[in-house]
């Protein structure tokens, strides 16, 4: 249920006042319009999409950093086990 | 996209693990996560490295009451076009599901989205009513549609919950000693890291924020196991590429604009004070409990579970679901008893899907 799949945010189709704010996501290379009502979403973002709608918004610098960050945090850690 | 997956640094982490000469058990609340325990054979990995980890009331399918899904049933009956996610359609009430009574001719839909849901209602005169379920993480969606005039003949039946009163439900009740939890990644990215602290601070319980991909879930393991070893017990966010500390403001902001939070029983716990979401007084026109308070008024309060399902003490972490006298005999996907083989998120569904646990 509360399964949500990265998308990237490709147009913006909707955007005006007291409207849904929706817009077309690409999964991977399916295309796939999402609600971007909860998040402050630009083209070019990469979004977390649940039931439809973006939920947040996915920190590409965090994403990219975290492989590292683990990595550290393995080689760091022999001599206090 | 990004992907954390590499066999290598997995086993490096298990190889740690069982330096720590630990014997833990920890529980996450998240269907999700489970489907990645098993579905990559981390828990066997883990029972090996002294870790079990024990799915909680994380499948909000499965928490659903069976007097819930007898609503839905209700007004469905009463001619009105139900909505709902997939995953509920063919959970049984007390004794029959909405796909039952789909097949005796009510119109109960299907719906990915409940965008879906506004859509068939406007192409309709007919009242439509979306049976809302979730956790935070989808709560705020229908909170965004009630803000977004929708059409006057739509209305939710709310059973939406909230996942960190349950938590704490789960250590008061003291059935089964919790050394940790995995907290859920995508309620997380709603209400945020912050949202966890009063339990760490209250109880001493470590936590760990998790993503979904089987290394996310390892190093959350890991971090949990560290904290333990070091004594320690506060909130850390493995899942910060998608979770902030406090959550997504916008969301909550919009959630809490329409939702105020209610007193609410799930399935296998009693009244967990202040772990539902009901509809604010301002919006009773969308509210269907209110509507349609005729048509749910013959209703029992109180509806039986199935006979010997223990789908109860499975959502409470006490018994897996091979401990079940239905597991893949009497209750199956095909023929489902109770929530947790119906839901793809469901512990038994898992279990039987994947063949391990």
């Amino acid at each position: 249920m509360c399964l949500a799949i990265p998308a990237k945010v490709v147009e913006i189709s909707s955007n005006e006042e007291g409207v849904r704010r929706k817009a077309k996501a690409d999964f991977g290379g399916v295309a796939r319009e999402i609600d971007i009502s909860l998040v402050d979403a630009n083209i070019g973002d990469y979004v977390i999409v649940h039931a439809g709608f973006a939920i947040e918004l996915l920190d590409e610098q965090e994403a990219k950093e975290t492989l590292e960050l683990w990595r550290e945090l393995l080689e760091k850690l022999p001599e206090n086990v | 996209m990004f992907r954390y997956q590499s066999e290598g640094l997995a086993k490096q982490i298990v190889a740690k693990l069982k330096d720590l000469k630990l014997t833990l058990r920890l529980m996450h609340v998240c269907g999700t996560h489970q489907d990645t325990l098993v579905r990559f054979g981390l828990n066997s990995m883990l029972q090996e490295a002294g870790i079990e980890v024990r799915p909680g009331p994380g499948c909000p399918v499965c928490v659903t009451t069976a007097r819930e899904i007898e609503e839905a049933i209700a007004l469905a009956r009463s001619g009105k076009v139900v909505a709902t996610f997939g995953d509920m359609f063919r959970v049984p009430g007390e004794k029959q599901s909405l796909a039952d009574v789909k097949a005796e001719g009510h119109d109960v839909r299907m719906v990915y989205s409940i965008t879906d849901c506004i859509a068939i209602a406007e192409k309709t005169d007919r009242d439509v009513v979306f049976f809302s379920i979730g956790f935070e993480t989808t709560a705020p969606t229908p909170a965004s549609v009630i803000l977004h005039n929708p059409p006057e003949n739509f209305s939710i039946l709310s059973t939406h919950r909230i996942i960190p009163p349950a938590m704490e439900a789960l250590i008061n009740m003291g059935e089964l000693k919790i050394d940790g939890f995995i907290d859920p990644g995508h309620v997380s990215a709603i209400i945020g890291a912050d949202s966890y602290e009063f339990l760490s601070s209250r109880y001493n319980i470590p936590q760990v924020i998790a993503g979904f991909e089987p290394l996310d879930v390892l190093i959350a393991v890991y971090m949990l196991a560290m904290q333990i070893r070091n004594g320690e017990a506060k909130v850390e966010n493995e899942y910060a590429r998608v979770v902030k500390p406090e959550g997504n403001e916008k969301a909550k902001r919009i959630m809490n604009a329409v939702f105020e939070p209610c007193d609410i029983s799930w399935r296998g716990f009693p009244v967990i004070p202040g772990s539902g979401l009901t509809l604010k007084d301002e919006f009773v026109d969308y509210d269907a409990r209110k509507r349609y308070e005729d048509e749910l008024s013959a209703l029992s309060s109180d509806y039986k579970e199935p006979a010997g399902c223990r789908c109860g003490e499975i959502l409470r972490g006490l018994v897996n679901p091979d401990e079940c006298p239905l597991f893949g005999t009497m209750c199956t996907p095909q023929h489902p008893v109770g929530p947790c083989m119906v839901s793809r998120e469901g512990s038994c569904n898992i279990l039987l899907r994947y063949g391990t646990m």
